[in-house]
């Protein structure tokens, strides 16, 4: 902040001297026109008389008039050498501020808890992260720059006119107040009847998206002609607004400029009739021309720089609603020493969203290292809650949950989260290639063939080789779509690559038909012993070979035990497992551990 | 137009006129000490103001008639043009490609041409009558100061496509950044998960510094034209004096020519650098154009036929009858090949069968949402292409399966079966198709507003809303894809009996789901790779054992399943 705040300031004195650099070359025209062509005596700085001497008098330069032309470009170049640095300056300070602002936004998104995502609209926040931002930065870029331009203008002109008659100063800036109150009610006014347009054509957007998504039913119905019709009324609707909008802006600029003329010409008419009168001399008439532009450029840019202001500080905050929302704590145990073994403890266990609803209640499970679980129940009884508990995605309110006898909730959430791979549901892949999908899980660069070997255990080696560019192929919007199967599959080799003492598929075997299902878990039955396993799932093929099946109903477990027990009493697992009808020559054989 | 361009040199005459009226004043009023007139000078120079003021006004509103009046041209066209064009180019073309043609490409354009067009006018009358005026004053010294013109047009040419690939990279890095935040925040959990969030943001971090790198180079290298073009500007003042002052001093020019030539020559060059930058921007606009032109002109596929049948018949009974039909959506893949059926009217055929099969495409064949690639379709004996489109598919009703439903009310999304349907009509068909019991204990009941995407109703609710949608219009032939998310029982029964009640009395190919609806239907097809493997009703391909019975038996699981899962 504070070298963008250098270069902010190194950006405002180069202003001060891109306006004298602009300033005097009219001064040299004038001084060529009226002492060197002509034959007036010289009125300008003493620094004028010096370089007329310098080069030889005005004489010299009569004969020699190229000297002119070369000081004219001379000047040009020193003012360009500033308006440059002003350029680079500012924009120098206002991207580095954007950047800034953008990784701190994505920082915080990867930082806050779960719950956050689910009361954001996914929407919403892009355009904050996107749009906002961009608001802001403009601001910083133009804005800043000129208000300081607008300051240095009025500080140095307004003593100065004071100075030259105190009288012609006042009346240099009697419509001032007016043009200033003039802007703010303008800008007060423009802001609703931008507010206006602005919402026209979100409602236009929305016809246009709408018929967009539901070009079938449009021409199921053969409803083309309704639509153009509601279209119609929409586009119509946000012309007239955006056109209202521009008599607005067109009847502020014509007013404002009346006013800013009206001023030029009260200084010239006045100051000519005091000067007729004597009470002041021309030169100071001529100063008062000129200066009084000095006063009215920023009083003109008043009114734009209240909107690009309000529009940025409304950005801002809605900027700061993200960044001020709490994240993630990241303190606790962790030690990369000892090696997680995979014993898992519920005891007591619950877990509420807020003080009235509870999900999960006196939850009591124990695991051993290298068990598999499977967690069966109806939708919305609580699974996933629990399972997502582990990885610290939630803390749970009450009871205890230890891993490897330590209390969960002190162990730090990215060390605990290191040692767990998890599938959801809904996995999610990067627009990456399969390969760096795959390996993402994994710190350090793991070998091809560890790579096939963890596709091959979750079933999708064969179809990665289909395609035209195997594991280079990229997923997601500018690569290849895949069907909600292969996500699962790529998301599972993803997590046995990652080889982590807990694993947890949360129901992620569902949406494979039930002949992959069988051949992956055959293949992590055959690597069984090095992960605990923890898997919830539908199907009853799946329950069959697992150290321990937990029923769980509306937060509640409601039946514990192997496959071969569950069967024999009454309740949910025996009717699911009635239901799907596996015959009894699938199950294994009891075992007595 | 003419208009506005009459308007813009009345600006700029005024922009001529302005300077002098202080030269004026000095001379007139001040030199001789003389106050007589100066009354009416100042009413001259507040007329002036007033009028330029008036004028400054005009041109804003007319630049904004243009405008608004052309993009809402372009607007109607590009919509009215989506309506007609085939689903083969929706396939393509994704709904937010089309969003950015129709609204933020169609804004730019449109803003370009009539902004540009004023600043281009201004400007170039500004500098055409500046011109004039000098030549008209010495024209040997207004050819060395126009000397300078085309060291402009060159140093501005090349920073403009300079500038302007600089941004068109900003723009691309932009939309990484966005979508890295999309990424970032769809794929929160699995970061989370992985312990990814350093990596990631360090790869986001590679995404700012490019986007730094790049809008800081496309700002320097605007900071570095402007002064270019100052310089190039303050060469022909220079000039100007060089010469003009060796004339004056010679005695070739007049004292006050030099200084009337001089205030010119220096004003010639101020409208410089807006016009390099209207001309940059109309090169940027170039590529939105296209973008639009290229929609708008784009033929449709499914259109109606050169020899479309001039005498339309009243009404459709619905007899179906597929000829040797080949479909592919894309060149080579072929779905369906030498396909016949024969469909009487009146009956209702259920298709089932795995995904992929070519279900979705039969359905979209009889809705001639497509055409076939070879053979024919004949709808009660009469090529179907010969009907008018318009026409044909106001006789279909068709039923997705994700109900879409538009913004407004429920007695809106009903009554678009049937424009003209009245109060009492709507009730009817929701009654028919029990909905009105759940309709009426809404607190708004009819007047409820579905909100955008429906998210205020249930599945099942938005699905009886468009069942009553499709018995509301009528249809003589109905096309269903069945829905399979799962609803409650009681909505299930509900939507059972609806579509029971809408399947009656009309031909209708249902892509079924449910096992009531399939057993209901006259006539199953199992479709497989683009073939019927089996047909007949239900108790006949039971006992035929086959693939339907082991379709139908899997499925009889399945919603067993889905019943105790609830």
């Amino acid at each position: 902040m504070a070298g963008n705040r250098l270069l902010y300031a190194g950006a405002i004195l180069a202003i001060a001297f891109e306006t004298m650099f602009t300033y005097m070359s009219p001064l040299v025209i004038r001084t060529t026109i009226d002492s060197i062509i002509g034959d007036k005596p010289i009125v300008a700085p003493g620094i004028f008389h010096q370089f007329i001497e310098f080069v030889g008098g005005v004489s010299t330069i009569r004969d020699q008039l190229w000297i002119v032309a070369i000081c004219l470009v001379a000047l040009a170049v020193c003012r360009g050498l500033f308006t440059y640095l002003i350029g680079r300056w500012s924009s120098g300070a206002s991207e580095s501020i954007a950047r800034k602002l953008r990784e701190k936004l994505f920082a915080q998104l990867q930082s806050v808890p779960v719950h956050f995502y689910s009361r954001w609209k996914i929407g919403d926040l892009i355009q904050r992260c996107s749009s906002d931002v961009e608001t802001i930065r403009k601001f910083l870029g133009v804005q800043v720059v000129q208000v300081g331009k607008s300051l240095i203008m009025l500080a140095v002109v307004i003593p100065i006119l004071i100075m030259l008659d105190a009288k012609m100063a006042a009346i240099s800036m009697l419509t001032i107040p007016i043009i200033l109150m003039f802007s703010v009610i303008f800008f007060l006014k423009i802001k609703s009847v931008f507010q206006i347009a602005d919402e026209t054509e979100g409602a236009m957007s929305a016809v246009l998206q709408e018929n967009l998504t539901g070009t079938r039913v449009v021409r199921a119905f053969a409803r083309q002609d309704f639509e153009i019709d509601k279209f119609e009324e929409k586009n119509a609707q946000y012309r007239d607004n955006v056109y209202r909008l521009i008599r607005v802006l067109g009847v502020y600029w014509g007013i404002s400029d009346t006013l800013v003329y009206t001023q030029s010409g009260i200084v010239l008419i006045m100051g000519t009739y005091w000067t007729i009168n004597g009470q002041i001399t021309l030169g100071t008439l001529v100063a008062f021309i000129a200066y009084v532009e000095f006063l009215l450029w920023p009083i003109r840019m008043t009114g734009r720089t209240l909107t690009d202001l309000g529009k940025a500080m409304v950005s801002l905050g809605r900027v700061k609603e993200i960044l001020d929302e709490p994240i993630e704590n990241q303190s606790g145990w962790s030690n990369d020493t000892i090696p997680v073994k995979g014993d898992i403890e519920f005891q007591g266990t619950s877990f509420r969203y807020d003080e009235e609803t509870p999900i999960l209640e006196d939850i009591n499970i124990s695991i051993k290292s290298g068990q598999t679980v499977v967690i069966m129940g109806p939708t919305g009884s609580g699974k996933s809650t629990l399972v997502n508990l582990l990885p610290r995605l939630w803390d749970y309110s009450n009871g205890s949950v230890t891993i490897d006898g330590r209390e969960l909730n002190t162990i730090q959430r990215k060390y605990i989260r290191n040692h767990i791979g998890v599938v959801l549901q809904e996995p999610f892949l990067f627009s990456k290639t399969l390969q760096e999908n795959i390996q993402l899980g994994k710190s350090g660069n793991p070998g091809e063939s560890d790579i096939i070997e963890a596709s091959r255990i979750a079933a999708i080696h064969e179809e990665i080789e289909s395609f035209e560019k195997g594991y280079d192929t990229v997923v997601g919007e500018r690569g290849v779509t895949l069907s909600g199967g292969q996500k699962q599959r790529i998301a599972i080799a993803r997590a046995i690559l990652q080889n982590p003492p807990i694993l947890i598929f949360d129901d992620a075997l569902s949406a494979l038909d039930t002949e992959t299902e069988a051949r992956i878990r055959e293949a992590l039955i055959l690597r069984k012993g090095s992960s605990t396993t923890i898997v919830i799932a539908h199907r009853i093929s799946t329950a069959i070979h697992a150290d321990l099946v937990v029923v769980m109903e509306k937060g509640h477990i409601t039946q514990k035990g192997r496959h071969s027990e569950l069967i024999k009493e009454e309740g949910f697992y025996r009717r699911l497992w009635e239901l799907q009808n596996i015959p009894d020559n699938l199950a294994p054989p009891e075992k007595d551990d | 137009m003419i208009l506005l361009a009459v308007f813009m040199i009345a600006v700029a005459g005024v922009d001529i006129v302005m300077p002098l009226m202080t030269r004026y004043a000095v001379d007139t009023f001040i030199v001789p000490k003389n106050a007589d007139g100066l009354g009416l000078f100042a009413i001259i120079y507040l007329s002036i103001t007033l009028f330029q003021a008036v004028n400054v006004a005009i041109f804003i509103l007319f630049a904004g008639k243009v405008e608004t009046g052309v993009s809402y041209g372009i607007r109607k066209a590009g919509f009215s043009k989506l309506q007609e064009l085939s689903f083969s180019y929706y396939d393509h073309a994704s709904v937010g490609w089309l969003m950015t043609r129709i609204t933020s490409d169609t804004t730019k354009l449109s803003e370009i041409i009539a902004w540009g067009l004023v600043d281009l006018v201004w400007g170039g009358s500004l500098m055409i009558g500046i011109a004039t005026v000098m030549f008209i004053m010495h024209w040997k010294l207004t050819l060395l100061v126009l000397s300078v013109v085309p060291l402009l047009f060159w140093v501005s040419k090349k920073f403009q496509v300079l500038i302007l690939s600089s941004y068109r990279e900003v723009r691309k890095t932009n939309s990484k950044i966005t979508a890295s935040f999309n990424e970032g925040i769809m794929g929160a959990v699995t970061t989370k998960t992985l312990v990814r969030e350093t990596d990631y943001l360090r790869e986001f971090t590679h995404l700012t510094d490019k986007m730094y790198s790049s809008s800081f180079r496309a700002a320097v290298q605007s900071a570095l034209y402007m002064p270019l073009v100052q310089i190039a500007s303050v060469m022909g003042a220079g000039l100007a004096i060089w010469f003009g002052g060796s004339g004056v001093i010679a005695g070739d020019i007049s004292y006050g020519m030099l200084v009337m030539f001089l205030s010119y020559a220096t004003f010639f060059f101020q409208p410089v650098q807006e016009m390099a930058r209207v001309f940059a921007e109309l090169q940027n606009a170039q590529a939105a154009a296209e973008r639009i032109t290229s929609l708008i002109e784009t033929d449709p596929e499914i259109r109606d036929h050169e020899n479309t049948i001039q005498l339309i018949p009243s009404s459709l009974r619905g007899d179906i009858r597929f000829d040797n039909v080949g479909f592919e959506y894309k060149q080579g893949q072929k779905i369906l090949n030498n396909f016949n059926l024969d469909v009487e009217a009146g009956s209702s055929i259920a298709l089932v069968g795995e995904t992929g099969g070519g279900k979705t495409s039969i359905i979209s064949l009889v809705c001639r949402f497509y055409e076939p690639t070879s053979g024919k379709i004949s709808i009660d004996g009469q090529d179907y292409t010969l009907y008018p489109l318009q026409w044909l598919q106001s006789h279909l009703g068709v039923v997705l399966q994700t109900p879409h439903l538009f913004s407004g009310t429920i007695m809106e999304n009903i009554r678009y079966g049937k424009l003209t349907a009245t109060d009492e009509e709507v009730i009817r068909a929701a009654t028919q198709v029990q909905a009105d019991a759940f309709i009426s204990q809404l607190a708004d009941g009819y007047s409820t507003i579905v909100t955008e995407g429906g998210t205020n109703l249930s599945t099942g609710q938005k699905q009886l809303i468009s069942l009553a949608r499709a018995i509301i219009a009528d249809p003589a032939i109905l096309i269903m894809d069945e829905a399979t998310s799962s609803v409650d029982t009681e909505t299930e029964r509900l939507i059972q009996h609806a579509i029971d009640k809408l399947v009656k009395g009309r031909t209708s190919f249902i892509i079924a789901h449910r096992l009531s609806t399939i057993r209901n239907a006259n006539r199953i097809l199992v479709i497989e790779k683009g073939n019927i493997t089996e047909d007949g009703n239900h108790d006949e391909l039971i006992t035929l054992k086959g693939r339907y019975f082991q379709l139908y038996t899997n499925q009889f699981q399945e919603e067993k399943t889905k019943e105790i899962l609830k």
